[in-house]
């Protein structure tokens, strides 16, 4: 709440064409995303979807590219006050709140099967005699061979939580401490720092996303462990990509931050851009560490 | 006018066979049927006396009707009955409370009005009022709770079931599988609507129990604790008897146990109640409860059935036989679907003419008999029907509507292939 | 105050509204974009509407008349799933853009271009939602709750399609959500606590809160579906080791708060349009803030009762039933207290307070039914009957419904400058009253006397009861030709309003000029004593 004292004028931009464009991006990205998976799935050729995204896509990124110009000179044409920046700082909170709701949603089901399904299927426990239906199927967790195995096959070995997301747990724990160390740098004045410390970041997120991707390929080739085979990897794979696709994202409003950075951006008390990413990636790396421990060290 | 309805579709109806029961309910029928009287050709003034008749109607069934057109039935098991009267000790307390809240709605419409010349008082708040609205409230919940735990708890008491019957739900229709220990005396059927495709599209006067009947009704003695294994083929359905407060769903994958000692010999109705797809108000529920020893008796006339069917299985059948065979097969199992000129209803279901299986090698089209297309709606029909039924409709559709393949197959073949698998 | 607001001129703000097409593409304003919401779910109404017609033409006989049972399937769907998602939810957006800003003595909403991208995603989500009944296989068949594996494997194609409209949805409710929250809680004139907000804010506050946490659930659901369906996972199918009540868990932990999304906003409505029309102060204002964050903060524990069939062990049915019907309390302290403030009052009846008042009866059964349906043993009986139907109908038309009809009538005048017809708006009253309770009441008898829900066709005992629901909907759904008439004419012209334009009216927005101008409290108001009623 603004006091009397605080009150100061609230910058209200009387029209701009950029939300018009940015629905129309969004929408023929999923319409295109739709058409893909359904060509995909009914096995045609045709590429109308994918034409469709990659426009969607290009009206998207060049419509938010604007956006952010836009918003980055009203800043420096000094049209925000302290009260309007409030309000990005409590938007940005309340995005990375719903984006917590959306991971919950996929640990939810992860404990939900983990602590009753796997169960219940094998007839322990209070839902009913299900094991009736499921004879071979044994009721244990990591599920390494699914009710029906035919359908989904299950992997033959799971990843050991030991190697690899060992090491891309140190990354990113890493990677929250030197995106403070570049907020430090701008709290100092010390663009040097700002810019340095940002680049380690960027180069963090870059090697665990390709760590990542190692990880997937070995998965889906060594072991057998695949989105269809079962829940085991239906989890896994689910809650570890999402995550990916986050880190990507934030690795790119890194990237972003970078360049401004490097323009001369930021200083101690105007540096809400930098801030938004540096809490978003934080909010990354928690996530990843309830991943390590729910998806790699309990799953296996 | 629920009259009116049924007269026009089925002149034969008794009204009393709709649960009325008491003397002074009698006499309303009569005055009813009366004015039904030559109903077909009804006018607007006679319409318009059934809309004044209907309320009182309502009025003297409650009185003692056990299946009423307004409220919930008490049913025929110790445990709906306790359903009914938990349903309406919560009905009466809402009740009581809108009286209450509307009454003094209304009072207060009526007296606090501008128009009378009314100042209005100035008092926003009491602690006091405040605390008791909230408390009283608490404990009415906790007068409801107590009696709706103990109900809850009677039904999940576990005890030793008197037979088993395993249920399960396929997009439409059920399966009965009466589970023994020795899987040759275990009875099976399919449960499927009887209500005839004319009278579901007005092409004929609805009958009886229109929607609410079906071909084999599963059977159960009375005085027996009954459990249910519920599971699904496909989808979910949910299995409904109102009559014994049973409401389960059938979850795919899952089984679901639920039970009923049934008091009285009749026969119930229910339907499937969760979304099911297309035809999910089309796949009606009848139970014929009767006395052990009729209950016996309808055992072994299954299982000499079941004996007649492996009879029938190894003869050799010529193809008019099978085709005629299969057209009544079609008519009961597969219409639904690919209807009955064979078009279907594409693209969620295919058409069977002149295109696909139907008309390409005869092996591929015994294969989706007998074991569906998995994940649609095509289902394995050799857990379904006999060999002779597959064989007969196999051979069927390929020589209906055109399709003129010429060809056939014979139960023992059929029967060869369910064997090895 | 007036001077207040006209005192400030500043280069940003003196502007009035563009001309043509493109003020309404590319507005920041809240005004605009608050009437652009309002039509917006005007229209959906009358899509989702029409649906219901045709439903309810079908049942009108036993036996199949109008429409095939693949339609009937696809039209009960998109009723739902356009009533709740196209018509109430984007409704309430629109008040809390018109209203909230105004009420609390604020310029804009916070993020003003954000508030317009998330407007505009919504008619390109309901195109694409709509457009499926035009596509191979016909459009959503699995019902507004979508149960696997009805709505994965066995769906039409178009769920792809409808995956994607959900999701869209679902960023424009968390964005708008966001900005609701924001203005609140950031731009509130100079002196305005939180505890002197009026209701309609508190409500929205509470609300916007529901949405951001649970949106991003449903959009994890539907991705779940997405998933399952096109890349071979194994969250609804037991054969893989999912369960398809997985997906009922997660969609109802969505889908309950959800509900309650629905109805709080409403519970703002009408603790204004009460005190106003019975020249009382709003009797516990205190009270109905905590009420309201109660009843929040329970939606969330409460979800199963949706599924009491699916075979939860006891203790969690004993659970979900004991939760479920604590809610009673908050609610009936709401209850109470609106009937507590019409106690001495001294009231008019005009359209607005009509309303309202057949909200707080008519919403309190539907509450009742509820409570019913939360007893366990008595749902067996009531679950996916048309006891249910009447349920929901009963708190959703003449509760959301009537509460946002009650909402337009009482700031029309502030919107447009004119009085609506106020001879026109009892008539529109009387009939929406009258046809609503003969359409869902009958339901209540067919439900408990066995009908399903979501059937085509139906066996003889039921009949009468559905041929006079059908007549009920009918006559309801042609009444709200009158309130478009009623609306269109009131925007053409009429009696001027004058500023306060209730004599009993308590509130910022009753201080600025009717019709609001085009930018209100440039510089915020100082006099706090008029923020609240
Ligand atoms: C606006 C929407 C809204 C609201 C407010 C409510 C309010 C409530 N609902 Fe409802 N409900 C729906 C929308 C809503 N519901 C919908 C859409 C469905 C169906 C979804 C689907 O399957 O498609 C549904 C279904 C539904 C079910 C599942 C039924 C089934 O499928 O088997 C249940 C079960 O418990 C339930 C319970 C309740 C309860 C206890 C309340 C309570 O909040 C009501 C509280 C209010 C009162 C009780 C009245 C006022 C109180 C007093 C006057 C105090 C004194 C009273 C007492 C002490 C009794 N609802
Ligand atoms: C806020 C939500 C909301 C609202 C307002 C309504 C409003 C109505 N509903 Fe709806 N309903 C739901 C939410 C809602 N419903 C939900 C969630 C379901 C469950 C779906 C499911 O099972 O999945 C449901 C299901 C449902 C069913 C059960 C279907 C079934 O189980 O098979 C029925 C049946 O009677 C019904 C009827 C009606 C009617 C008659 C109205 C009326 O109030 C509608 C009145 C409005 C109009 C009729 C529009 C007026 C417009 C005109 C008259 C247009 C004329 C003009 C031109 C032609 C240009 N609804
Ligand atoms: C519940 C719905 C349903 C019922 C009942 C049903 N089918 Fe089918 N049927 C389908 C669906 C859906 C397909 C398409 C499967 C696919 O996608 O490959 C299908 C496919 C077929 C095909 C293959 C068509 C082709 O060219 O690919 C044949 C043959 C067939 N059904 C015969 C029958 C017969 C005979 C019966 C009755 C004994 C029957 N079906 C009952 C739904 C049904
Ligand atoms: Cu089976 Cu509905
Ligand atoms: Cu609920």
């Amino acid at each position: 709440m603004s006091t009397e004292e605080t009150y100061q004028e609230y910058y209200v931009p009387h029209s701009s064409k950029l939300p018009i464009f940015a629905s129309l991006g969004i929408f023929l990205t999923v319409y295109g995303l739709g058409n893909m998976f359904n060509e995909m799935s009914a096995g045609s050729d045709s590429s109308f979807g994918e034409i469709v995204f990659f426009l969607g896509g290009l009206v998207m990124g060049g419509t938010l590219f604007f956006w952010f110009s836009e918003v980055i000179k009203e800043n420096h044409s000094n049209l925000y006050s302290d009260q309007l920046n409030r309000s990005f700082v409590w938007g940005m909170s309340w995005f990375i709140f719903s984006e917590v709701m959306f991971f919950a949603a996929f640990f939810g089901a992860l404990f939900y099967v983990r602590a009753f399904v796997v169960d219940w299927i094998g007839g322990v426990g209070e839902r009913g005699p299900s094991d009736m239906l499921w004879q071979d199927y044994e009721p244990v967790w990591p599920m390494m061979s699914p009710p029906d195995a035919e359908k989904f096959p299950g992997p033959s070995e799971l990843i050991s939580p030991w190697g690899l997301p060992l090491v891309n747990t140190l990354l990113l724990v890493t990677s929250s401490f030197t995106v403070t160390f570049a907020h430090h740098g701008i709290n100092e004045g010390n663009r040097k720092k700002l810019v340095n410390w940002l680049i380690a970041t960027i180069s963090l997120g870059i090697i665990f996303l390709f760590v990542q991707a190692y990880e997937y390929y070995h998965a889906y080739v060594d072991l057998g462990l695949t989105l269809a085979s079962g829940i085991y990897g239906t989890t896994f794979f689910m809650l570890t990509g999402f995550h990916g696709a986050h880190v990507t994202l934030g690795t790119f409003m890194l990237i972003v931050m970078l360049f401004r950075s490097r323009k001369g951006h930021f200083s101690k008390t105007d540096c809400f851009g930098f801030e938004a990413a540096a809490w978003y990636w934080h909010f990354v790396d928690v996530v990843w560490l309830g991943l390590f421990v729910f998806v790699y060290v309990l799953g296996s | 006018m629920r009259y009116w309805l049924i007269d026009c579709y089925t002149p034969h109806l008794k009204i009393v066979k709709l649960g009325l029961k008491t003397k002074a309910s009698m006499l309303f029928n009569n005055v009813i049927v009366l004015s039904l009287n030559g109903v077909s050709q009804m006018n607007n003034l006679k319409q318009l006396r059934h809309y004044l008749l209907l309320p009182m109607l309502l009025f003297c069934q409650t009185a003692s009707a056990d299946f009423s057109f307004w409220n919930l039935r008490k049913g025929v098991t110790e445990i709906s009955r306790e359903v009914y009267d938990l349903h309406m000790l919560i009905f009466y307390i809402c009740c009581v409370i809108g009286v209450i809240v509307f009454g003094a709605m209304i009072v207060s419409m009526i007296l606090h009005r501008k128009s009378l010349g009314v100042k209005p008082a100035t008092f926003h708040e009491s602690t006091k009022l405040e605390v008791a609205w909230t408390i009283i409230p608490i404990v009415i919940l906790i007068g409801m709770a107590v009696p709706a735990t103990s109900t809850l708890r009677d039904m999940y008491e576990p005890g030793e079931p008197d037979l088993d019957v395993e249920v399960r739900g396929y997009q439409w229709k059920w399966q009965y599988t009466y589970l023994n220990d020795d899987p040759a005396k275990e009875i099976q059927f399919i449960s499927a609507l009887r209500t005839p495709q004319d009278e579901i599209q007005n092409r004929a006067g609805k009958g009886e129990h229109y929607l609410l009947d079906v071909d084999n009704p599963l059977v159960v003695p009375i005085n027996k604790r009954i459990r249910f294994l519920i599971t699904s083929n496909d989808v979910i359905h949910s299995f409904w008897v109102p009559d014994f407060a049973v409401k389960k769903d059938a979850i795919p994958g899952f089984v679901h146990e639920s039970w009923a000692i049934v008091e009285e010999p009749g026969v119930y109705r229910g339907q499937c109640a969760e979304l099911c797809g297309k035809d999910h108000g089309f796949m009606p529920i009848v139970v014929h409860a009767m006395e052990q020893e009729d209950y016996d008796n309808w055992v072994l006339e299954k299982q000499e059935e079941a004996a007649k069917v492996f009879e029938i299985v190894g003869k050799s059948w010529s193809t008019d036989e099978l085709i005629e065979k299969g057209e009544e097969v079609y008519a009961r199992n597969c219409v639904a679907c690919h209807q009955t000129n064979g078009q279907g209803i594409p693209p969620a279901f295919p058409s069977l003419v002149g295109q696909g299986i139907p008309v390409g090698p005869i092996a591929e089209h015994i294969d989706i008999l007998l074991y569906g297309r998995a994940g649609t709606a095509m289902q394995a029909f050799g857990q379904q029907l006999n060999a002779a039924e597959i064989a007969a409709v196999v051979t069927y559709t390929r020589n209906a509507w055109g399709n003129n393949m010429q060809d056939s197959v014979q139960p023992k073949e059929i029967n060869v292939m369910m064997a090895s698998q | 105050m007036n001077a207040v607001v006209e005192e400030h001129h500043d280069d940003h703000h003196d502007h009035g509204p563009a001309k043509g097409i493109t003020r309404w593409l590319y507005t920041t304003n809240h005004k605009d974009i608050g009437t652009l919401y309002l039509w917006f779910s005007f229209a959906m109404f009358f899509v989702g509407g029409i649906c219901a017609l045709g439903i309810r033409a079908e049942l009108f006989q036993p036996g199949l008349q109008i429409v095939q049972p693949e339609l009937f399937n696809q039209l009960t769907t998109m009723h739902g799933l356009i009533m709740v998602f196209g018509a109430v939810m984007p409704a309430f957006v629109g008040l809390a853009n018109w209203l909230v800003p105004m009420m609390i003595g604020a310029p804009d909403m916070a993020l003003p271009r954000m508030n317009n991208y998330s407007f505009w995603i919504l008619p390109f989500a309901f195109g694409m939602l709509i457009s499926t009944f035009f596509m191979e296989g016909g459009a959503p068949n699995y019902g507004w709750t979508f149960y696997a594996p009805l709505s994965t494997e066995y769906a039409p194609p178009s769920v792809t399609f409808f995956i994607f409209a959900v999701h869209l949805m679902g960023i424009s409710s968390i964005m708008g959500s966001i900005n609701v929250i924001v203005t609140i809680l950031n731009m509130r004139a100079p002196g305005m606590t939180l505890m002197q907000m009026p209701l309609f804010v508190w409500t929205w506050l509470i609300t916007a809160y529901l949405l951001i946490a649970v949106m991003p659930v449903l959009a994890g659901v539907v991705t779940m579906m997405l998933m399952d369906i096109h890349f071979g996972t194994a969250f609804f199918s037991a054969a893989g080791g999912g369960d398809p009540v997985l997906f009922q868990h997660v969609f109802w932990f969505f889908g309950h708060p959800e509900v309650y999304i629905m109805i709080l906003p409403a519970f703002g409505v009408v603790s204004a349009i009460i005190p106003t029309f019975a020249r009382k102060k709003l009797f516990g204002y205190d009270s109905m803030v905590y009420a309201t964050a109660s009843i929040a903060f329970l939606s969330f524990i409460v979800w199963a009762h949706h599924m009491f069939t699916v075979g939860i062990p006891l203790a969690g049915e004993l659970y979900f039933m004991y939760a479920t019907m604590v809610i009673a309390v908050p609610t009936g302290v709401k209850v109470f207290n609106w009937v507590a403030t019409m106690w001495q009052g001294s009231m008019t009846f005009e359209t607005p307070m009509l309303f309202a008042i057949a909200f707080v009866i008519l919403f309190t059964i539907g509450g009742f039914s509820g409570l019913m349906l939360s007893i366990v043993p008595a749902d067996f009986q009531y679950h996916d009957t048309y006891f249910v139907v009447a349920h929901f109908h009963y708190v959703l038309v003449p509760g959301s419904i009537f509460s946002i009809m009650a909402a337009v009538y009482y700031w029309l005048p502030k919107w447009t400058g004119n009085m609506y017809d106020e001879t026109l708006g009892k008539t529109h009253f009387w009939l929406s009253f009258i046809g609503v309770n003969v359409t869902f009441f009958p339901q209540h008898f067919i439900g408990l006397a066995g009908m399903p829900r979501r059937i085509p066709d139906y066996a003889l005992q039921f009949a009468d009861w559905n041929m006079i629901s059908s007549c009920g909907a009918f006559l309801f759904g042609f009444s709200q030709l009158l309130f478009l008439f009623i609306i269109l004419k009131c925007i053409r012209g009429g009696q001027k309003a004058t500023e306060r334009v209730w004599d009993g009216a308590k509130g910022l927005e009753w201080t600025i000029p009717s019709p609001a101008p085009y930018h209100t409290f440039s510089t915020p108001p100082k006099d706090m004593a008029e923020a609240h009623g």
